[in-house]
């Protein structure tokens, strides 16, 4: 079975790595090779995309067509410039509560208990997570912003702004992806991890201004709704997208709206600050 | 050069109200192979595990590959291989992806990882199933990939943790060539099992665990030698003269002389010098006329020692 040329060779055991350049090197590589993994499991098991694919879809024509039908806004404009937006950043949520199941899923495959001994990057199988999750996100918004086109949703502030707003949406999904990762390491079972993304998903992301203003709510929920996060992140696509309607009412919504992609850029960054190492601390 | 591949001391290990490990010491010494061997439960998987860096022991100290476990975990990464009964595969990917993956994760260069997994699959007789997923592998074939993987680097100590249970008998002979293989290649060895056939076969040295503790340790002679040590074995012809024959058997210094469910038979302790007892007893037994069927030593197998080590947990305590 094994045949009779010496199997040790010094040359096949490599050294821990040299210094703090050579660590950071190999924690790069290693969250790649992860990434790569995750790529060949969407290979094998394209339904794994399917949520990231069709949800989008069905979540555009259903509010452009039914609600849309129905929804007058306030100051007037179209109801699908408004929508869109909206609609691309509660999809990036969608995308990690997905996230959330699937690392608690792994972490009860053997592999897992193979790549902890290792010497790989401790912080490289949930980077390499997160790094790949980048790409659903990136696949999810180009199918929805095609769908949106087809609509009769447009841009109005240039190619420039337009890409500013999916490199905001990018960054928002990464952070949630980190969020969703630590959730899904802190869950006993996947479906625990469902339950409790879905329950955060699904409040956050309405009870804020994605599918109508928030001038219309009671005012103790107009609140809760105008420092929601989202709302700040929707604003500001709006804003770059180029909205031709502006509803927030300046000092009156708050900070975050009235400086949407500050507020952004602030809080999905604390976000990767705090639940990055979270995470990583909790595979260890 | 390190001269002791596995080195355990006092380890302790609780969960909740469970004691897994329980004052645990045993050594490996380099390019020797290490057995652990003990029934279900028994705690060996989770030594394993703190031996692989997976798992963090609550008290104790142990040096794998010259380094601490704890203190100097990626060291030990470094310089160790995994095989394990948890068949740690993705199933989603092919052997050969699965090969190359573990062999990057180790820091191999891409072209060494992608060279040496080919190099692992022909070695394995793998290569014909090399390219297909390996959730459809068969069992056998999944324990050679995941031998394989733990193999990616040249291993100082490599773990292989029940290796051969659920295996069928052309498998699991197989598996052994193959360790023996890297044995004489000088890769230490520290593998569990509960089968004592795999044991004598493949270790030097024996540690014998039960409920969390070690409780016997010593090479396979040792261990048999422990208890009771060899047998003598006589079958007479004509069932009548059993006393007789039992009789003069204490006469010549057998000890213990019993008889057994069959009436023709008798079993007794051979004592220091059991060829010397046995030429004895045959003369003795033939001057007197007693007519043998059967004269015979024999050692004690290692599963009736085991079986005698483990045997006061097998007791049902009372409701």
């Amino acid at each position: 079975m094994l045949t009779a040329t010496p199997l040790s060779t010094d040359y096949l055991r490599p050294s821990p790595p040299d210094g703090r350049l050579d660590r950071m090197g190999w924690a790069v590589r290693d969250s790649a090779t992860v990434a790569g993994r995750e790529l060949l499991h969407i290979r094998r098991l394209p339904e794994k995309l399917l949520d990231v694919v069709i949800q989008p879809v069905i979540l555009v024509l259903l509010f452009s067509y039914v609600f849309g039908s129905a929804i007058v806004l306030p100051g007037g404009g179209d109801y699908r410039e408004f929508l869109m937006p909206g609609i691309f950043v509660q999809s990036v949520f969608f995308v990690g509560a997905g996230t959330a199941a699937a690392v608690s899923l792994d972490m009860t495959e053997g592999v897992i208990e193979r790549f902890r001994a290792l010497p790989m990057a401790r912080s490289a199988l949930v980077a390499g997570r997160t790094l790949a999750d980048l790409l659903g996100v990136a696949l999810s918004l180009a199918i929805m912003a095609g769908c949106g086109l087809a609509v009769g949703w447009r841009t109005h502030r240039g190619p420039a702004a337009a890409i500013a707003a999916f490199g905001l949406l990018l960054l928002v999904g990464y952070a949630t992806s980190w969020l969703a990762t630590w959730v899904g390491l802190l869950a006993r079972t996947p479906e625990a991890a469902t339950a409790v993304s879905m329950g955060v998903v699904i409040p956050l992301t309405f009870v804020a201004n994605t599918f109508v203003p928030t001038a219309g709510m009671p005012t103790w929920l107009r609140t809760v709704a105008d420092w929601n996060p989202i709302s700040a992140a929707v604003e500001a696509c709006r804003y770059l997208f180029g909205d031709p309607v502006v509803r927030a009412d300046g000092a009156a919504a708050g900070w975050p709206l009235s400086h949407p992609v500050a507020a952004t850029l602030c809080w999905t960054t604390l976000l990767i600050a705090v639940a990055a190492p979270m995470a990583v601390r909790r595979y260890r | 050069m390190i001269d002791v591949a596995v080195d355990v001391r006092g380890l302790c290990k609780q969960f909740g109200p469970v004691r897994a490990l329980d004052e645990v010491d045993m050594r490996v010494p380099a390019g020797s192979v290490g057995a652990v061997l003990g029934p279900n439960g028994a705690g060996k998987t989770t030594l394993v595990k703190i031996l692989t860096t997976v798992l963090k022991a609550d008290s104790g100290t142990a040096r794998v590959a010259g380094h601490d476990v704890a203190r100097a975990a990626e060291q030990v990464r470094y310089r160790i291989g995994v095989a394990g009964q948890q068949v740690a595969l993705d199933g989603l990917l092919t052997g050969r992806e699965n090969l190359v993956m573990i062999g990057r994760l180790h820091h191999l260069p891409a072209a060494l990882a992608r060279r040496r997994a080919d190099d692992l699959l022909e070695r394995f007789r793998l290569t014909r199933v090399g390219d297909r997923l390996t959730r459809t592998y068969s069992g056998g074939t999944r324990r050679r990939l995941d031998l394989a993987a733990g193999l990616l680097v040249a291993p100082m100590v490599l773990f292989l943790d029940e290796p051969t249970t659920g295996l069928d008998p052309g498998s699991r002979n197989a598996l052994w060539d193959v360790i023996a293989a890297l044995v004489s290649n000088g890769t230490a060895i520290l593998l569990t099992t509960q089968y004592m056939a795999e044991a004598e076969r493949l270790a030097d040295r024996i540690t014998v665990i039960d409920g969390a503790r070690v409780i016997a340790e010593g090479t396979p002679a040792e261990l048999k030698d422990s208890h009771g040590g060899t047998r003598l074995t006589v079958v007479v012809r004509d069932a009548g003269e059993v006393a007789e024959a039992r009789r003069i058997l204490r006469r010549v210094g057998a000890g213990d002389a019993r008889l057994s469910g069959d009436p023709r038979r008798i079993t007794a302790a051979a004592g220091g010098s059991p060829t010397g007892l046995l030429a004895l007893a045959a003369r003795e037994l033939e001057s007197a006329g007693v007519a043998l069927e059967e004269i015979a030593l024999r050692s004690p197998t290692l599963d009736e020692v085991f079986l005698a080590l483990t045997a006061r947990d097998r007791t049902v305590p009372p409701c």
